[in-house]
Parts: C-alpha cells; sequence; structure tokens
C-alpha cells in the first residue's frame, strides 16, 4: 500500500511540471502582451499616442522582453522556491493574495458541490437500482436526465429568474453586503452557509445526475448475483445485505468517478460563480485573461488544475485502500 | 468478421420464396453487421425517436431562411421586448391561425414598456408567406466561389400575412429581433459546431489512439500519460484561456473554425482512449492472427479486418461526445469568449440573457437554453441507442 502511495505521490511531479508547461504555453498564445493590450486600451479612450521609449520601458519593468523559456524558468521557480506567483498588472499587486483569496473560495464552493452530488446521489442511485422501473425510479432519471443536459449556467439563470419572481432576491453572491468584508466569525459563517447552498446545488445538479445513472448501472449488477440470492436464502436482513454486499461493491466504481467529477465541477464552478458573481476564481480569471494579465491567470490555471490533480491523486489512494485488487497490479 | 449466418426466414422473403421451391438445401439468410444493428437500434423507442427529431432539427438548420419567419437582422422599434404570442389555430371554427396583437403602455419615468394582449386586432398568419429575403447555401464565407452556392428566396414557412405585423412565438429582444427566428438560424452554428468539432476529433482520435494501440510500449505509455494529464485539467478554464487567443476582430468564419479546433484540444481524448482500447483487445482476436499468418499486410488488416469491427463503436462514441462540444461551444459563446455577434449561436443569444434586469423582464431570452437543453438530451438518447446497438450479438 504505502509503495502504491508513494508511486502515485511521486508521480504528481512529472505531472504538474507538465502541466505547468502547457499553462505558459497556454498563457503566451493571444497575440501581444499586457503592455500591448494597455497601450490599445488607453489609446481607445484617450486618443493619445504612447512613445515606443515608453512602451520599451514598460515591457523592460514586467520583463516581458524576454524570451518564452526564461520567462517560464523565472516564473515557475518563483513559484516553488518563494510561492510568489508573480506580479498583476492589472492590480499593482502581487498575484497571489488575489489567487489564494479567490482559490480559498472555490476549494470551499466545490468541495460542498462534491458533497452535495455524493450524498444526493448515493441513496437515490441505490433506490433506483433496487426499486428497478417504479415511479420513484422513472422520475428520478427523466430529472437527472434533463439536469445532464442542462449547462450549469443556465440553471443559474433559471434559478435567478424564480428567486428574482419569487423572493425578489437576485442570489447573487456567497456573503450578503455587511458581511462581504467584515471578518470571519460565528455570524458571517452562518451568513456564508445560508448563501453557499444555491451554487452547490446548482454545480452539483449535472454531476449528480451522472453519478446516479453510474450508481444505478453498478448495483444493478450486483443484484442479480449469486452470492445475493445466497444470502437471502440464509434469511439476512434485506437492508444489512443490500449496504453489507452489492452497495460495497458497487462503491468501487463509483470512487473512481472522482476522477472526472472533480475536474467538471470546478469547471462548472468556473462558469456558473460568472453568472451569480461569487467571489472564488471564476469571474477573476475571465477578467485576467481578457486584459491578458498573465500572472494571474497562469496562476489560476495551474493552481485549479492542482487541485483537480490532488482530488484524483487522493481517490487513487481511497480506492487502492477500498479494493486490494489495485495495490497489487 | 463482417457478415454473420443467422437463420431469419421472416425477415427476408426472397429466403422464403425459394426455400419453399427447394427445400431440401436448408435456406440461410445473411444478414450484415450493419442490418443487425439497425434491427437492433429500432427496437430502442426513445432512440429512435431521437435520431427523427434531431434529423428534422438539422433539416431546419439547413433551410433556415425559409423556417424563420424574419431574418436574423431584421428589428422592429415599435416591438421592443415584446412578450411571446400564443398561436390560434381556429378562428370561428375554421381553420385560420391568428394571433392576438399587443397594446402598450410606456412609464412615463423609466420609459419601461409593458405589453398587453390586445383581443381587439388579430394579426393573420399563413403558411408560405412572402417575407424577408434570405440565402439558402454559403453566403457570407470568405471563399467568393462558396458563396455562388445558394439559392434566394422571400417564401417562408410560416408567418404573419402581412410582412411587417408583429409576430413573435418566442418573444423580441431589447432591439426588437424576434427571437424564434434568431433561435432557428442559431441552430446553424450551434448544430454544427458539435459536428466539425467532433470530426476533428475523431481525426486526431483515431491517429493518436492507433499508434498507442498498434505500437503499444513506451509510446503507449506516454501517449496515455498524456491524456490522463488532459483530462486532469478543468476543461472550461482551459477553453477560456484558449480562447482569448482568438481576436475578435477575425473574420467569423475563421473564429468559428477556431472554436471547434479548441473544443477538439480536449475532445480527442476520449475518442483515442476507445480506439486504443478497441485495437487492443482486437489485436488478441483469432481471426486477426488468421490474417496475420495469411500474409495479409498490416494496412489491409487494420482497414479490412479491425475498422469494420469498431467502426460501429466510435459512431456511438461520436455521438455521445456532440453534446459535449455544443455546451462547450455555448459556455464560450455565453462568456463572450466565442462567437460574436452579429453572428447568432444559441451561446451567443443566452449572452444577452446575463443580467438579473433581462432575466427579470424578458425571461423568454432564456428560451435559446431550452434549445440547447433539448438538443443534448436528444443526442444523449440517441448515443445510448446507438451504443447498445454497436455490439449487436449481445
Amino acid at each position: 500500500m504505502l509503495k502504491y502511495v508513494l508511486k502515485r505521490v511521486l508521480l504528481m511531479f512529472p505531472m504538474m511540471f507538465l502541466i505547468s508547461i502547457l499553462v505558459f504555453i497556454t498563457i503566451q498564445l493571444p497575440p501581444g502582451d499586457y503592455v500591448s493590450a494597455m497601450i490599445e486600451q488607453m489609446r481607445d479612450q484617450q486618443g493619445t499616442n504612447w512613445s515606443p521609449q515608453f512602451e520599451e520601458g514598460m515591457r523592460q519593468r514586467y520583463g516581458l522582453n524576454e524570451s518564452v523559456v526564461v520567462q517560464y524558468g523565472k516564473w515557475i521557480s518563483n513559484i516553488v522556491l518563494h510561492g510568489d506567483f508573480g506580479y498583476s498588472f492589472q492590480n499593482s499587486e502581487p498575484s497571489q493574495r488575489i489567487i489564494w483569496d479567490r482559490l480559498g473560495m472555490t476549494l470551499l464552493v466545490t468541495l460542498s458541490s462534491f458533497i452535495f452530488t455524493w450524498v444526493v446521489a448515493l441513496p437515490i442511485g441505490i433506490y433506483s437500482a433496487v426499486r428497478q422501473y417504479s415511479l420513484g425510479d422513472y422520475i428520478f432519471s427523466i430529472i437527472g436526465f434533463i439536469g445532464m443536459a442542462t449547462p450549469g449556467f443556465l440553471i443559474a439563470l433559471i434559478m435567478m429568474y424564480i428567486a428574482f419572481t419569487q423572493w425578489g432576491n437576485s442570489l447573487s453572491g456567497l456573503f450578503s453586503p455587511e458581511y462581504e468584508s467584515a471578518p470571519w466569525n460565528v455570524d458571517k459563517f452562518i451568513d456564508f452557509l445560508k448563501h453557499l447552498w444555491i451554487p452547490m446545488i446548482i454545480i452539483g445538479t449535472g454531476g449528480t445526475a451522472g453519478l446516479i445513472r453510474i450508481m444505478r448501472a453498478n448495483l444493478l449488477d450486483e443484484l442479480n448475483r449469486p452470492y445475493v440470492e445466497t444470502a437471502r436464502a440464509k434469511g439476512m436482513p434485506e437492508w444489512k445485505l443490500l449496504l453489507k454486499y452489492p452497495v460495497r461493491h458497487a462503491l468501487n466504481p463509483f470512487v473512481s468517478t472522482i476522477g472526472w467529477t472533480l475536474p467538471a465541477l470546478v469547471a462548472g464552478e468556473a462558469i456558473v460563480s460568472i453568472v451569480l458573481n461569487l467571489p472564488t476564481t471564476g469571474p477573476i480569471l475571465l477578467q485576467s485573461l481578457q486584459v491578458q494579465d498573465m500572472y494571474v491567470a497562469a496562476g489560476f490555471l495551474l493552481l485549479l488544475s492542482l487541485l483537480t490533480l490532488t482530488g484524483t491523486l487522493l481517490s487513487d489512494i481511497l480506492l487502492a485502500w477500498l479494493d486490494p485488487r489495485i495495490r497489487f497490479e | 468478421m463482417t457478415n454473420t449466418v443467422m437463420p431469419t426466414p421472416e425477415t427476408d422473403a426472397q429466403a422464403v420464396t425459394t426455400s419453399a421451391e427447394n427445400y431440401e438445401t436448408p435456406q440461410i439468410a445473411i444478414a450484415s453487421q450493419w442490418q443487425l444493428m439497425w434491427w437492433k437500434f429500432r427496437r430502442h423507442r426513445l432512440a429512435m425517436i431521437s435520431l427523427v427529431i434531431v434529423g428534422s432539427f438539422y433539416f431546419i438548420a439547413i433551410f433556415a431562411g425559409f423556417f424563420a419567419p424574419q431574418a436574423t437582422t431584421t428589428y422592429n422599434r415599435k416591438y421592443t421586448q415584446a412578450p411571446p404570442q400564443t398561436i390560434h389555430w381556429f378562428d370561428d371554427g375554421k381553420f385560420g391561425p391568428y394571433v392576438y396583437g399587443y397594446k402598450q403602455e410606456t412609464d412615463p419615468r423609466t420609459l419601461e414598456r409593458t405589453y398587453t394582449v390586445d383581443k381587439e386586432t388579430k394579426i393573420p398568419l399563413s403558411f408560405f408567406v412572402k417575407g424577408d429575403s434570405y440565402a439558402i447555401g454559403f453566403s457570407n464565407m470568405p471563399l467568393s466561389w462558396l458563396n455562388k452556392l445558394h439559392i434566394s428566396g422571400n417564401r417562408h414557412f410560416f408567418g404573419a400575412k402581412n410582412h411587417g405585423d408583429p409576430f413573435y412565438l418566442f418573444g423580441s429582444d431589447d432591439l426588437g429581433r424576434d427571437v424564434w427566428s434568431r433561435v432557428i438560424f442559431a441552430s446553424q452554428i450551434s448544430l454544427s459546431v458539435g459536428l466539425v468539432g467532433v470530426f476533428m476529433s475523431l481525426g486526431l482520435g483515431i491517429i493518436i489512439g492507433g499508434i498507442s494501440g498498434l505500437i503499444g510500449g513506451w509510446i503507449d505509455n506516454l501517449i496515455q500519460r498524456w491524456i490522463e494529464l488532459l483530462k486532469s485539467i478543468p476543461d472550461i478554464p482551459l477553453w477560456m484561456a484558449l480562447a482569448t487567443a482568438v481576436p475578435a476582430r477575425w473574420d467569423p468564419v475563421v473564429v468559428y473554425f477556431m472554436i471547434t479546433v479548441i473544443l477538439s484540444f480536449i475532445g480527442w481524448t476520449g475518442m483515442a482512449r476507445v480506439v486504443r482500447g478497441k485495437f487492443l483487445s482486437l489485436r488478441e482476436e483469432d481471426f486477426i492472427l488468421a490474417a496475420q499468418l495469411d500474409g495479409v499486410p498490416a494496412q489491409r488488416i487494420i482497414l479490412k479486418h479491425m475498422m469494420p469491427s469498431f467502426l460501429s463503436h466510435i459512431i456511438a462514441s461520436v455521438t455521445l461526445s456532440i453534446p459535449g462540444m455544443i455546451l462547450g461551444e455555448t459556455a464560450l459563446s455565453f462568456l463572450g469568449l466565442g462567437l460574436q455577434p452579429p453572428v447568432v449561436s444559441w451561446g451567443v443569444m443566452l449572452k444577452d440573457a446575463q443580467s438579473i434586469r433581462v432575466i427579470a423582464n424578458m425571461p423568454w431570452m432564456l428560451l435559446p437554453g431550452a434549445a440547447v437543453s433539448i438538443t443534448v438530451l436528444l443526442f444523449n438518447f440517441l448515443g445510448d441507442g446507438l451504443r447498445d446497438a454497436a455490439d449487436p450479438y449481445h
């Protein structure tokens, strides 16, 4: 087990290295850089022309006229050695303050939607399998299919409409205005929880629908096995039998879905948070991409990927712990 | 392996008659694999219905100009933000479709218009009415010879009898453009982006997955790790980053093409996995070994022996990955990073419905979203049916 865990953890490093290269190349792709974007914007606004010397000076100051490889080297070594994610041109301050603030919130929202998907999908999946073709099964299947087909941001927009017409509020944000910049305390936390459930449900819906179907299919495969029949013939109570054998068996493929549900949740969070204007990564990522505030955008992309990679790693370890066959492969 | 022997006399009338003539030789009807798959698929009722509806969506998209009552750019200042109308099919017991007109009041302070149904005026509707002119086929393409390939017309399938009368089945937007017509025109982009993107991913997937499955070894290992890597990056943030590299001032056709490239950037990984898996399992099959022993060249083995047995699986997974492409384009355009107006796609239309003011006053602006959901739902059903039919021997 320890060997397996060690192997998986070590594999993370080359993966992260490659992702960091990919992220940096992606961020470099747009034509021009922050300085040219800024100058273009200023030209539009004021009609003044900038001297090439000024432009050159700005580039020099931000280190933008060095080769991409040198820029990458500086960027990644600063992150690894000093935890320094570079300078945010737009906000004129180090990126990491913006990044960590927002990333923490993203982590909270994603994690709670993840828990939501499991808490909802597991019992419904079990119910749908045990009572296959019942009215409840059909209803959950229909809701599930619709949930899978509706993008998160559309659910968010519909929820906004319902909330506005029914209760007269707009659902946006994660805090009431009076708590927005207040330090954390019990009241703020309660206020946060009051706001959290809406994005949690919106982001979780798509994933929940998929997981219900997986759980249902896995469990249906197990329910017809002879060992279930044997246990039933021996007079084992039905619910105990169900939870102790087939559900445990069906749980393994379920755990392995974390590898793709987690990236999907993070991706869904990015776009839903833009619609609902949550203080998470989504809105800032979009903004920084638009103005080519490259170090902020790169930092976000890198850390979001790290988040999903870590999630996958944890799920792999969990799976190995649940299922000994994987460890010895 | 392409043909299978199945005694099914009732499905082959010829077989029955011939067997009546000389019944001492046992008659065998041969059904090709595709026939078996079609029989199996036909039994999947939901998938059949979805196939018909998706087919008609594409048909309408091709002839969008004819089916949409108005052009995408036609606007009417007198009827901005008008709510949807309901069609009444019978007038005094006789067939004569009409909608009621609008009565509008403008708030003198906010200048906001409120509409009520005006039961006094009836706007007659009819089939094959004259209206805005349109082109079916290629137009507005950067290549001039392509643009010649279209036919123009001004007859519309269904619309207001008198050109210019307000007829807004899905309401009108801020500028007084018909949302229903725009949804129809937008389907051209939204429905085709999925197909183009999927074919691009398929090409990449077959090449890379094929290399991975056929050569194996460290190359396979490398490709598999690379796929895992791409899959672990959350797709929407990555798409967003890639899409900002596409300047908005480029020609819309080029932007469209670039968006499909971006969507395929992650899309190919799923396809490559399917292809690789199939190659790996087929490599062990006896009939491949037999062909190899007979000295059949590798190229022929792949094309003639392997391809037919995994093509069906590929078609199923292609269908199942179209929804992801459609949703991706919608998300990017919704964020303003994908296609830009005046191009209309469902995502571009939804972009107008971002603010709470619009949603609260004009909820019909969310209707393009319903089109997205329905299309994705249908493709999922269709893909499920195809996947079940892909292996007709089970």
